[in-house]
């Protein structure tokens, strides 16, 4: 009889006792397995680093950000930028990223819904349409930076007349291209989801495709879609790279107090472009600036990622 | 009603089944609504395409080849290396990808594999949060957190603050879970079956994760690392913050080194004082289009790549 069992590493036959006692304790499978434990810390490890990454990068900037904002207090939020760091404040920010997010809003969720019902519930097994479901995915994967480009070009320069050039329109328009395609992904997805059963139910009524969709399918997709919107949204409210390209103003800018009317025909910021222009500042104190507005914008990321979530767990059905 | 059901019985024909025209006409305006919604899809490709390809061409009129081989992108001084801008996002993307595969890969097995249902439906979100992290805070977190604290700690105070390894690492955690989200997917997605088979033949657990599901999915996996690769030769903000040369760089393949990317070569034109429509060298600003043609190219090759795997995942299953 063998004295080292090869059943498994770590199993080691007794002396003295019989192949069916080994056998059977392999089959219970009580034993403590280091290499599998090894393997599965190992694997564990790697997923805390990343989230560890995530809480070091929150830890840090809430050690620079907060004190300045205890400092400022609101007066942060009110007062507009500045050479000065005691005296910049994210005004124009905040202003801008909520006029570019109601222009992305106009655009870009009413687009790509509508091309998500099309490709979902119209669209037929064609050539013409696995090219629309592939060019999709393609633009997906456009670095961001390229649609500054086409933003450059046919907003800024071609439609002049119409966005006014360097305005906060031709920013919008931009970033509502940016995140079009991830609209129409998740929007499908929220489309596909509903149940075949629910169309057929409206057509044996004598409904047409249109009244099918519009009674049925919409509705029951619509927590799918608000929350992908609001998750493109979020998207949005970070992108900074094709703001560069179409005007969005870094630096110094000087215009003090525009309002929010006067914006949207002159130069404009957002609250990430404010950030990477603050970055980039010599100034030691503005590292401390740069992290209270980062809390800001962090702060609004993760109120809207939250509220997606907590729509999604409540209203989100199981077929 | 009922005086309607005993009224004479009419045959029934196509035409009334297929409603008023009035219905009809409307059902085909919403129609083609919808089609015009998908395929302006097909004019976003088009216009990206004509917007680049015009003032790119314009810009291989006005160099000579001689400056496309220069040491260096100094675009304002007439210096257009493009092999310097070649270099140094092969150096980001590569530092990237060494950070993301393992984590990624890792995060991805163990919440398909390990992690009990109420461990991954809090795991998970966390890690969409980490995916959901502006790239300007990675940048910031990049050159205040990663160069002083990791790279200046390895290699020594005198190593500049600004280097392409310190973006790179940034450029890796943006990135990190993406791949772990697409590599999840495609090991979710292998049966039931397979495992058990596995497990029926004595396999321990590692063995079966690694060595049957592992490869099962693998399409997958190469198709997450693809999308990762991609998505790190397109990230700007961080390389732009962390990776510092404003102005234009050195060719390096040094990644402690300051440098710069095709996206950055493209942000700094942007955002210098002469830059969109200025009056610098005359190719400078046509430059822009030419970087962002090739960037264009080489990210929808990896993305037809990676869908091709994805696809091939699909069919299997």
């Amino acid at each position: 009889m063998a004295r080292r069992s090869d059943l498994g590493s770590g199993v080691v036959a007794i002396p003295g006792t019989t192949a069916t006692h080994v056998v059977r304790a392999a089959l219970r499978g009580k034993r403590f397995r280091v290499g599998d434990y090894v393997v599965q810390i190992l694997l564990l490890m790697t997923l805390m680093i990343a989230l560890g990454v995530l809480v070091v990068l929150l830890g840090n900037v809430a050690i620079r950000g907060v004190p300045v904002l205890e400092q400022r207090g609101t007066n942060f939020l009110t007062t507009t930028n500045s050479t000065l760091p005691f005296l910049a404040g994210v005004k124009q920010g905040i202003i801008g990223s909520l006029e570019l997010l109601v222009i992305v809003l106009i655009f870009a969720i009413p687009l790509g819904v509508g091309a998500a019902v099309y490709l979902e519930e119209y669209a037929k097994d064609t050539r013409l349409n696995r090219l629309l479901v592939t060019n999709v995915r393609n633009l997906a994967g456009v670095p961001s930076i390229v649609y500054g480009i086409l933003g450059l070009i046919i907003f800024v320069e071609f439609l002049k007349p119409l966005t006014g050039g360097l305005t906060v329109i031709s920013g919008g328009l931009t970033l509502a291209v940016v995140v079009l395609p991830i609209v129409i992904i998740t929007s499908s997805e929220a489309l596909r989801a509903v149940p075949n059963s629910i169309r057929e139910a409206g057509f044996g009524v004598g409904a047409t495709r249109w009244e099918v969709i519009r009674s049925h399918v919409l509705p029951s997709a619509a927590p799918g879609i608000f929350t992908g919107a609001i998750l493109t949204l979020a998207r949005a409210i970070g992108e900074t790279a094709p703001l560069l390209l179409v005007g969005a103003l870094l630096g110094f800018f000087a215009p003090g107090n525009v309002g929010f009317w006067g914006q949207l025909r002159g130069p404009y910021t957002s609250l990430p472009t404010l950030i990477f222009s603050w970055s980039t500042q010599p100034n030691p104190d503005f590292r401390n600036l740069t992290a209270a507005a980062i809390i800001v914008l962090m702060a609004v990321l993760l109120t809207v990622n939250a509220a997606a979530i907590v729509l999604r767990n409540r209203y989100e059905r199981k077929w | 009603m009922a005086q309607v059901a005993i009224a004479a019985p009419k045959r029934l024909t196509a035409a009334d089944l297929a409603g008023s025209a009035r219905r009809r006409r409307k059902e085909r305006a919403i129609r083609i609504a919808f089609l015009s919604a998908a395929g302006f899809s097909i004019l976003v490709s088009a216009l990206i395409v004509v917007s680049l390809l015009g003032k790119a061409v314009q810009f291989l009129t006005l160099v000579h080849p001689a400056q496309l081989l220069a040491g260096g992108w100094f675009p304002r001084q007439g210096d257009f290396g493009i092999s310097t801008l070649l270099a140094g996002t092969l150096i980001v993307s590569a530092i990237a990808m060494l950070v993301a595969t393992p984590l990624g890969l890792g995060a991805a097995i163990y919440l398909s594999e390990y992690a009990r249902p109420r461990a991954r439906r809090t795991l998970k979100p966390i890690l969409e949060t980490l995916a959901g992290v502006p790239s300007v805070v990675m940048g910031f977190f990049a050159l205040n957190v990663i160069s002083p604290r990791l790279i200046q700690a390895l290699f020594g105070r005198a190593t500049s603050i600004f280097s392409l390894a310190a973006a790179g690492i940034g450029v890796g955690i943006l990135v990190t879970p993406l791949v772990a989200s697409v590599a999840e997917d495609a090991m979710f997605a292998v049966p039931r079956t397979l495992r058990e088979a596995a497990y029926g033949l004595g396999a321990k657990k590692r063995v079966t994760s690694l060595r049957v599901v592992f490869p099962a999915a693998i399409s997958g996996i190469v198709a997450a690392l693809i999308l990762g690769v991609s998505r790190a030769i397109g990230e700007t903000m961080v390389v732009a913050i962390a990776a510092g040369a404003t102005g234009g760089a050195l060719f390096t393949l040094n990644p402690l080194h300051y440098g710069q990317t095709m996206t950055t070569a493209m942000s700094s034109l942007a955002i210098g004082s002469d830059a969109v429509g200025g009056n610098s060298a005359a190719a400078a600003f046509p430059s822009l289009f030419f970087v962002g043609l090739v960037l264009f190219a080489l990210t929808l090759l990896l993305n037809a790549a990676a869908n091709r795997f994805v696809r091939r995942v699909r069919r299997r299953y």
